[in-house]
Order: structure tokens, then C-alpha cells, then sequence
């Protein structure tokens, strides 16, 4: 992982300049991309959790005014969405596996349908939203409810998004014959993200949809 | 050090080391023994620093030798891990017990018990009362403003502690009356309760003490502790309705100062109308028996209202009232309508 | 592996580059040397922006009734001063310093991520620029306190933009700084140099590496509240708006989860500052390494449970509060044991009084009575008294002056020469040291007077009957002793740049790998990539006979 060294200057002192113990410099270090995903994702987390703390907290407050959790969802709409958004971290996780044995065509397929599944599923968040604003009027400024449900549920829509984009990005590198190797960092790196977000609406759903019901 | 320095020159209105209450005593007496054990680890920081510093100058020793290094020592470390542990362990326990005493449960009106409940609201810049009940008797809500009347507490008397409820109107703001103990913050959308208890009659000053914008620098807190007797005089007074003119100049002036726009952000409690029934700036019924005007800052004197009403600006720069250049002839009626409101 | 561009070697001094080469170099700069030098830079210039502000509120409070500054101009100033320390000063320039030193402390190249470096600095820059652009939006800069209490900061009490200045300034800061965490911590764990386990990384690094996680979980939290805070002013949301079901408690809640490990985000590299300085100043290797490497975790941990030790007086319940104090308490341990550590450390050694070594005396001298007053602060009855008064007000100068500033002072004092090969005049950093250190006693000293006197914080004036005046008046002379002592460090930092002695690459005769480049290192810092064997690898070279890895 170090640079090939530039061997024109001395930079150690003498005694140093002897050659390294032999068990020296083999140590395994962490891949850094993957350490700095890590560490990205877990800021995320950290936001995220914020976020459903605060949808929490005002839950019990209810809402005086304006429609309630119980009175807006369609319960049907969100399970499918969700099946959609579970499946993906199906495919997600076997157009990897698929790469490793380098299937390359299995791996396009699943990666697409990972694409396609996400879409679907902010096809679907449109959809309710759509229905939430104009069949039941319940926007941002309404109440609680409308506050926190948008900022929470739009910020996890925002990351769906995202992860479509990075996955098309993916697709395309892949399409043009550039994702080397049999374990592309890129390929390792989205997927880790595209997990979390699937973990993150896990946990919206259930304060949103099941507990907040 | 901290305790004498403070005590020596504490002068006698906002120190919290004059205290004028159990929970203000109860909390020098902590903070003057947290003071002595951090003064005396302190003491013995700062000399092991400078000993070694005068010890350990580069000019003992031969002048290239380096010293001899020293990585570490277990039983040094967890001996200096421990002594901090069981100072803490016991500060912890100390601080418990006062946290009950300056903060117990309320107490119901009974025999050598009369407590006091008020409705304490917070306002950007100024403070409004309403008193709820005194010994277990229902006050209806008394309203008034910044001067708040409690009785006295002698500690070996009849108790009478005052339970105030502290809600806020619009922004953050912090009761605090130093020397009658700790501050609690009014939050709107939320009711704190705060407990209060006078050993001595007197003046208690204090000011808000959460940022609350413009003027939170003059949002000024000032508690009367009156004998028991005084007390009961001063809930008679704030309970009646204002006094009526008896005179044809009184009553002209009366009906200036209710054709102003005074009335809709200030309440009068008449007994033939309520036309004056504004709510947003204190309720001026008794105004004067209140020493002061806008929360505490100048005296109550005509010169003063005057000046306040004409332009509120140039007392309280940024302040929520607006200024009423009435003219000459309306402005003396209005004043002159205000002073009777005894 | 990405790691800096490899910049040409620069061309002889007979014929300069054209300025506006070197200016483009230092814009598009991924180099981690130029960009922590960018941090400091930025850092500094703020430091000045922010001690204007405190000049003109401590000149205002020299006498009861004083109408120097209006009253919306001193809040304002207040909420820029406290801002801006604490996020354009304090936070960049230990970034700075670190993105600096820590690659060259682990023989590494770069960062991890040179490129999210240079954008981890503009980012933080450009928030620092949208909070200032509130001075020209209608209404000014927000007066709104560097905590900013909802629901003061709603559109109902705050109308103008300036709190969406201060607010997205913010966020975007913020998301510079957190890229910063993720980059340190990926630099520290997958970038040292073959030798150097975690075990054996320069004190410094190691606490960099904790202040990372640390920033890493905390800074989010203030992302989604100040998103959520604009949600509410621009899009009608009522997240903390209490008129609508809104909560200011939330608010708070939020802010502090942040807002105390803030602190120790703002004080632990300072720690790892000190803990470089003190054992080269006393000719010691640090005393007790694995404890105070224990107590840098412990300190991360306990402090993200003590956040609402800030909110005693909000009116939680006794045994909420009483949790809070024992967590707070506990800190102090961890504390005590660094703070024992080092003494042991100075302890026995000889020591030399050089411009670094006085700051770091300075430091321990001085935060000790921060940490102290800290204790005092921790006991819920005194706080009830004393919280939101000048004593908290005095108590956190202590910490963030005598404990992080010293510890900033010292390090660049300590790095100058290393940066730029030269060496900074010791005349003028003794004259900046003692104005210093005797300016900031009788600035803060007296406030915890004020505090115990019951003068609330942020009050733009008081009567002639509070007996606070000359409490403030002593204040105010410290303020102006003080004043001097942040130029004649600017005057010095320029000066030394042409006058300064030449400092040859190792001129504290240091143990760590840094020295062992030259001053200022090449773009590339190691031309061959060091090996170590312990955590003092020039120690081990200067000393074959008693290498330091023997007794590790």
C-alpha cells in the first residue's frame, strides 16, 4: 500500500538505513475506501437516527389539527414499496456474488434489476406523496405528523435517489468494460450503501408505518 | 478563597452568597465545600507544576545526558485513577442530597403550611403574575406584572412556600432571584414548576437569565417578601377592580386614555366595561402600586410613564411597545388617568 | 493509490513563479500540507474577526448604561463571536494543524482521501463566508446566541435571512468538518508507515484519531437539527415552532448532543498537542502512554452522555439530572489522568523553557482551573445558581483559552519550523506568552465574580445598581492586555517567514517522525518510506544503545 520509494534522499538516520525486520511492513492495513465508507455510512446512521428520534418524540404529541398517521396510509402502496426495496438488497448482494464468480452478464442483470427495483420504489413514494398532498391535504406545514413524515421520508427518498444514480453510474462503467477485477471497489462500496439505505427504511417503517400506526 | 472573596464584597441584593432561602443555603453551603476540595486539588496541581519546574531546570545535570526516561507505572496510574473515582463517587452523593433539598416535592395547604401558587409567564421583555391560590384558598388568578408580592418564611415559623408555574409566551426565558436560590427556565409549550421560600421580608432583585433577544438584558426580576399580614393586604388590593373616577377632569381623562389603542394591548379591570382587555403588555389595573415600569428598569414616577408612553424607544431600545406621540393635551390626561390606578 | 499530485520541484529562487502560479497552486492545492496550512490561515483570520467582536462587547460593559454599542449590534456580536470561535477558529485551526502533522507523524504520504481534503477545507471556508454574508442580507447577522435557542431563531421572533445564513452556514461547515473526521480516521488506520501499529502511533495521532469518531457521530445530529430548523423557515414546517406543536426543548436536546462533545472535539487535540510538546520540552518519553491513551477513549464515550448537563435549569426530573451530574463527574477522571500524566511526564526531566515548552506549561497551568470550575459547574444545585452567568461564561474561556488556545499556541509555535524553516523570534512569542497569560487571567478571572454577583451572560448593559461594575472594568483592562499579545503572534508569523533563524530539520532535537524530513518536507514528505519499531523511532536512531523499543 506504500508508494514505491523515491531512493535519491536519505531520510532516516543511520542507523535505521539497515534493513527492515523482515516481519515489519507485512502487517495487513484496513482498505482505506472501505474504512472511509464506514465511517461515512456511520455519520449517516447518525443522521438518520436523529431524525427518527425526533419522528418519535412527536408522535405522542398527536396532532390537533389536520390528518393523522392512522387516517392517510394505505398500507398496501407501503408494503409493496417495501417488498421492492427489501428485493433489491437481494440483488444487490447476488449481482456482487455473481461478479466474484465472474458471471459478468449476471451480474448486469441482477445490478439492473436492483435499478429498476429502486425506481420502483421512488415510483411508489411519488405516488403516495402525490395522494398524501392532493387526496388527504396533508403537507410540511399542516402539522407534526406532516413535518416530520416529509422531512424523514423525503431525507431517506433523497438517499434512494442517490443510490439509483450511483448504481446507473456502476452500470455504465461496467457496460463500458472498465470495472476491473473481480472485486471493483465501486461495486463493493455502492452495494455497502445500498444496504444501508435498505436498513434505514427498514426502521422507517417500522416507526412510521407499524409503531406510529 | 473564592467563598471569602465573594462573601466580602457581596453586596447585599444579587449575590448568591447572601442566601435568603433554605435552597439558596443549601446550595452555598455545597458550592463553598466543592470550592474547598477542587481549591485543594487545584493547590496541589499547580504545586507538583511548579516544583518540578523549579526542580527540573535544564542546568543540573551534565549539559547532553538526557534524563532518565520513565514509561510508566501501573500502581502509580490506578492510585491516580481511583482517588479522583472515590472523590467523585462522593461529590455525587453530596450533590443528591442537596438536588432533593432545593428541589422537593410540593406540598398541600395544611396546619403551619400555607403555600403559594403562581402563574408565572414569561413575555419578551417582561414578566405578568397571575396568583392561583394561597393557602389552599382559590385566588381566581389575580393578574399583575414584574413586581411579584410573596409572604414571608421564617425558618421557624409557619411555612409558606411559593410554588411558582413557569410557562412562557413566545421565547426562552430563566426566573432567577439569586439570593433566594437557583434559576429555572420557562419554555413555551411547557410548565416547570419552581419553589421559592423567603426567610426575610425585603426586595429580591434578579433578571432573566436565558437569552430571549432585544432587551433580555433588561427583562428585570424584582420580588417583594412581605410579612403575612402586608400579604393579605396586597391580594385584597390587586383582587379589586380599578378605581373609579369620582370627578368630571378624572373621568374625561379615563375615556382619553380608553379611545387610545392603549386598550387593545393592555388590560384596566373596570367594573362597568372591558374595553381595556388587551393581553400582550402587562395589566396596568394596579399599576401603581408597582415601584417601577418596564420590567424593572425605571422608577414609577410620572415624569417617567411619560416619557415611557411618548417613546418607549428611548427607554428599552428594540422593545415590543409601541411609542404614542399624543399630543400635549391627551398625553397629560392619559398620565393623569394612569397615576389613579392605585 | 491516490496520493498527492507530485508537484514539480521548484524552480531556483533567481526567477520567482509569477504570482498568480503560486496562488493557483494553494486554490486547486490537494497537497495535505498546503491545505492544513490553508486551515490555520482561515483560522487565524477569524480569530481576529471574532476578538474584534469581544473587544467591542467588553469596551460596551466597562460601565453601567454605556450606549457604545446598540443593543442588537452586541447580540449580534455575541452570536458572531461565540459562531465563530468555536466553528471558524477553534475547529480549523486544530484540523489545520493536524491535517498537517498527522500524515508526517505516520510516515505517510498524504491524507487517505486527498481530493475530499482540499474539499473538506473550501467547504468549511465557504460556510464560514455564508455566516458573514449575513451582514449584508436585510436585518444583519443573527442575534440569536451561538446555542440558538428555539424558538427565538423562528421566523415569528428572527425575520430577516441572517439566521439562514448563520443556519445553512453552518450545515455546510459542518459537512466540510465531518468529511474531515472520515479522512483522519481512514489516514490513521490504513496509511502508517510498516512498524507503526496503532499501538505505537505519536500521541497526537492517536488523539486525532478519537476526536474523528467523535466528529464523525456528533456532527450529524446538528446537520438534521439546523436541516430540520430550515425546514421550518423555509418550507413551513413546525419542528421548533412552539406555536404550532413545535418543541424548544427538542431544540436543546439536539443542540447539546452536539454542543458537548463540541468541547471535547475542540479541547482533545490539544490534549495530543500538549502530550507532543511537554516530553520533548522535558527530554522525557511521555509517562504512561496506554493510560492516557485509555483516557482519550474514555473521555469520547462518557462525553456523549453528558450533554444535558448544559440544560439543568430546563427542569428535568431530579433523578434525570442527578444521572447527567454523575456522567459529567466522571469525565473528570479521564481528565485527571492525563493531566497527572503529563506532570509526571515534566516531572524529573530537563527542562527547556523554549516558546513551545511555555505554552504547554501555560496549558497545564490553566486548564487545570478550567476543569475545576467544571467540577463546580457539574454539581446541579450550583449550576441552577450559576449557569447562564458570567461564571459559565468564565469557566469555558478557561477551558477553550487556557485549555485549547495554549495548546494551539504551542503546537504552531512548536511546528512552525518545520512548516516553514524557519524559526519563529522566541523574543516576541515570550512578549505574546506573558501578555498573553496575564491578559486572559484578568480578562476571565473576574467574570466568575460577576457570575457569583448573579450578572447573567449575554446582557448587553446593566444598571447602576447591579455591583458588577468593576468586576467588568477589570475584565475589559485584561481584554486590552490581551489584545496585543494576538498581534504581536500575526507579526511574528509574517516576520519569521524572511528574518526568522533557518531551523535546519530537526531544531528541538524531537523523537518523532515529522523531524526526520526535511523543513519545510518536500511535497511527497518521505523519499523513502520509514520504518519504525517504536514510538519514538528518532529516539531509537539517536540512541541505538537504548532504543526505545525494548522497553514497549
Amino acid at each position: 500500500m506504500t508508494d514505491a520509494a523515491a531512493p535519491h534522499e536519505k531520510v532516516m538516520p543511520e542507523s535505521e538505513a539497515a534493513p527492515p525486520d523482515p516481519t515489519l511492513g507485512i502487517e495487513a492495513r484496513p482498505e482505506l475506501h472501505k474504512v472511509g465508507m464506514i465511517c461515512f455510512l456511520v455519520s449517516e446512521a447518525s443522521f438518520f437516527s436523529t431524525l427518527i428520534m425526533a419522528y418519535v418524540i412527536f408522535l405522542r404529541h398527536g396532532s390537533e389539527t389536520g390528518p393523522t398517521p392512522a387516517q392517510v396510509f394505505t398500507l398496501p402502496l407501503v408494503l409493496v414499496n417495501t417488498a421492492a426495496l427489501i428485493l433489491s438488497s437481494f440483488t444487490v448482494h447476488f449481482a456482487e456474488k455473481a461478479l466474484h464468480a465472474g458471471k459478468t452478464a449476471a451480474f448486469r442483470l441482477l445490478w439492473l434489476a436492483t435499478i429498476v427495483l429502486g425506481t420502483g420504489f421512488l415510483v411508489g413514494t411519488m405516488y403516495e406523496w402525490n395522494e398524501l398532498i392532493h387526496t388527504h391535504g396533508l403537507t410540511i406545514g399542516v402539522n407534526m405528523f406532516g413535518s416530520t413524515y416529509y422531512t424523514l421520508v423525503g431525507f431517506h427518498a433523497f438517499h434512494v435517489t442517490i443510490g439509483v444514480i450511483s448504481l446507473a453510474a456502476v452500470l455504465l462503467v461496467s457496460l463500458r468494460g472498465e470495472l476491473r477485477g473481480a472485486h471493483p471497489m465501486p461495486v463493493t462500496l455502492v452495494g455497502w450503501y445500498w444496504h444501508f439505505v435498505d436498513v434505514v427504511w427498514v426502521f422507517v417503517f417500522l416507526v412510521v408505518y407499524v409503531v406510529g400506526r | 478563597m473564592l467563598a471569602l472573596l465573594a462573601a466580602a464584597t457581596a453586596p447585599e441584593n444579587l449575590s448568591t452568597f447572601s442566601p435568603a432561602s433554605p435552597a439558596a443555603e443549601w446550595t452555598r453551603e455545597l458550592f463553598v465545600l466543592v470550592a474547598a476540595i477542587t481549591g485543594g486539588i487545584l493547590l496541589l496541581v499547580e504545586g507538583i507544576l511548579f516544583y518540578a519546574l523549579i526542580r527540573c531546570r535544564r542546568r543540573t545535570g551534565p549539559a547532553d545526558a538526557e534524563p532518565p526516561q520513565v514509561y510508566g507505572s501501573k500502581p502509580i496510574e490506578i492510585a491516580w485513577t481511583l482517588a479522583p473515582l472515590i472523590v467523585v463517587f462522593v461529590l455525587v452523593l453530596l450533590v443528591g442530597r442537596v438536588l432533593w433539598e432545593v428541589r422537593p416535592d410540593p406540598v398541600a395547604a395544611s396546619a403551619g403550611v400555607q403555600p403559594l401558587h403562581v402563574t408565572v409567564i414569561g413575555h419578551q421583555w417582561w414578566w405578568e403574575y397571575r396568583y392561583d391560590s394561597y393557602d389552599g384558598r382559590d385566588l381566581g388568578g389575580i393578574v399583575t406584572a414584574n413586581e411579584l408580592h410573596i409572604p414571608v418564611s421564617p425558618p421557624n415559623g409557619v411555612q409558606r412556600p411559593v410554588y411558582l408555574n413557569l410557562q412562557s409566551a413566545d421565547v426562552c426565558h430563566s426566573f432567577w432571584i439569586p439570593r433566594l436560590g437557583g434559576k429555572t427556565d420557562l419554555l413555551p409549550g411547557r410548565a416547570n414548576t419552581m419553589w421559592l421560600q423567603a426567610n426575610e421580608p425585603g426586595l429580591y432583585l434578579g433578571q432573566c437569565a436565558e437569552y430571549c433577544g432585544t432587551q433580555h438584558a433588561n427583562m428585570l426580576l424584582r420580588v417583594v417578601v412581605e410579612s403575612p399580614e402586608d400579604f393579605e393586604k396586597y391580594l385584597a388590593a390587586e383582587a379589586k377592580p380599578a378605581a373609579d373616577p369620582t370627578d368630571k377632569v378624572a373621568l374625561a381623562n379615563k375615556e382619553a386614555f380608553r379611545s387610545q389603542s392603549c386598550v387593545n394591548c393592555h388590560t384596566v379591570r373596570d367594573k362597568q366595561d372591558t374595553r381595556a382587555n388587551g393581553t400582550f403588555g402587562p395589566d396596568l389595573t394596579h399599576l401603581m402600586a408597582r415601584k417601577t415600569i418596564a420590567a424593572g428598569m425605571i422608577p414609577n414616577t410620572p415624569e417617567n410613564l411619560k416619557k415611557w408612553v411618548f417613546s418607549p424607544e428611548s427607554v428599552k431600545p428594540g422593545c415590543l411597545m409601541a411609542g404614542f406621540d399624543l399630543g400635549e393635551k391627551d398625553m397629560k390626561a392619559v398620565i393623569d388617568y394612569l397615576t389613579t390606578l392605585k | 493509490m491516490a496520493t498527492a499530485e507530485i508537484e514539480p520541484t521548484p524552480a531556483p529562487a533567481a526567477s520567482p513563479p509569477p504570482w498568480t502560479a503560486t496562488l493557483h497552486e494553494w486554490l486547486v492545492t490537494v497537497d495535505h500540507k498546503k491545505i492544513g496550512v490553508l486551515y490555520v490561515l482561515m483560522a487565524v483570520v477569524f480569530l481576529f474577526l471574532g476578538g474584534a467582536a469581544a473587544i467591542a462587547m467588553r469596551l460596551q460593559l466597562w460601565a453601567p448604561g454605556l450606549t457604545l454599542v446598540p443593543p442588537i449590534t452586541f447580540n449580534q456580536f455575541f452570536t458572531l463571536h461565540g459562531t465563530t470561535m468555536v466553528f471558524f477558529v477553534g475547529m480549523p485551526i486544530l484540523i489545520g494543524i493536524a491535517n498537517y502533522a498527522v500524515p508526517l507523524q505516520i510516515g505517510a504520504r498524504d491524507m487517505a482521501f486527498p481530493r475530499m481534503n482540499a474539499f473538506g477545507f473550501w467547504t468549511t471556508f465557504f460556510g464560514a463566508l455564508l455566516v458573514y454574508f449575513s451582514f449584508l442580507v436585510p436585518g444583519g447577522p443573527p442575534a440569536i446566541g451561538w446555542f440558538a435557542y428555539a424558538p427565538l431563531t423562528e421566523n415569528s421572533f428572527a425575520r430577516g435571512p441572517g439566521v439562514d445564513c448563520w443556519a445553512l452556514g453552518l450545515i455546510v461547515s459542518g459537512i466540510g468538518t465531518t468529511t474531515g473526521g472520515i479522512n483522519f480516521i481512514a489516514t490513521i488506520l490504513c496509511m502508517r508507515c510498516p512498524g507503526m501499529t496503532l499501538r505505537k502511533v505519536p500521541f497526537f495521532v492517536w488523539v486525532m484519531f478519537w476526536t474523528s469518531i467523535q466528529i464523525v457521530v456528533v456532527m450529524p445530529p446538528l446537520t438534521a437539527a439546523l436541516t430540520m430548523l430550515e425546514f421550518d423557515r423555509q418550507l413551513g414546517a413546525h419542528f421548533f415552532d412552539t406555536q404550532a406543536g413545535g418543541s424548544a426543548y427538542l431544540w436543546q436536546h439536539l443542540f447539546w448532543f452536539f454542543g458537548h462533545p463540541e468541547v471535547y472535539i475542540l479541547v482533545l487535540p490539544a490534549f495530543g498537542m500538549i502530550s507532543e510538546v511537554v516530553p520533548v520540552f522535558s527530554r522525557k518519553v511521555l509517562f504512561g502512554y496506554e493510560f492516557m491513551a485509555a483516557a482519550t477513549a474514555a473521555i469520547v464515550f462518557i462525553s456523549l452522555g453528558v450533554w444535558a448537563h448544559h440544560m439543568f435549569s430546563v427542569g428535568m426530573s431530579r433523578t434525570l439530572d442527578l444521572f447527567f451530574v454523575a456522567a459529567t463527574m466522571l469525565v473528570s477522571v479521564p481528565t485527571g489522568i492525563k493531566l497527572f500524566n503529563w506532570l509526571a511526564t515534566v516531572y524529573g526531566g530537563k527542562l527547556v523553557l523554549k516558546s513551545p515548552m511555555l505554552f504547554a506549561l501555560g496549558f497545564l497551568s490553566m486548564f487545570v482551573i478550567g476543569g475545576l470550575t467544571g467540577v463546580i459547574l457539574a454539581c446541579a444545585p450550583i449550576d441552577f445558581q450559576v449557569t447562564d452567568t458570567y461564571f459559565v461564561v468564565a469557566h469555558f474561556h478557561w477551558v477553550l483559552i487556557g485549555g485549547t488556545l495554549f495548546g494551539v499556541f504551542s503546537a504552531i509555535h512548536y511546528w512552525y519550523p518545520k512548516v516553514t524553516g524557519r524559526m519563529l523570534s522566541e523574543r516576541l512569542a515570550k512578549w505574546q506568552f506573558w501578555l498573553f497569560l496575564i491578559g486572559f487571567i484578568v480578562t476571565f478571572a473576574p467574570m466568575h465574580f460577576a457570575g457569583i454577583l448573579g450578572m447573567p451572560r449575554r446582557i448587553y448593559t446593566y444598571g447602576s445598581d447591579r455591583p458588577w461594575e468593576i468586576w467588568n472594568q477589570i475584565a475589559t483592562i485584561g481584554a486590552l492586555i490581551q489584545a496585543p499579545s494576538y498581534l504581536i503572534f500575526g507579526y511574528n508569523l509574517v516576520v519569521s517567514l524572511w528574518k526568522g533563524d533557518v531551523a535546519g530539520d530537526d531544531p528541538w532535537d524531537a523523537w518523532t517522525l515529522e523531524w526526520a524530513t526535511t523543513s519545510p518536507p518536500p511535497p511527497y514528505n518521505f523519499a523513502v518510506v520509514p520504518v519504525v519499531k517504536s514510538r519514538r523511532p528518532l529516539w531509537d536512531a539517536k540512541h541505538p544503545d537504548d532504543p526505545d523499543w525494548k522497553y514497549e
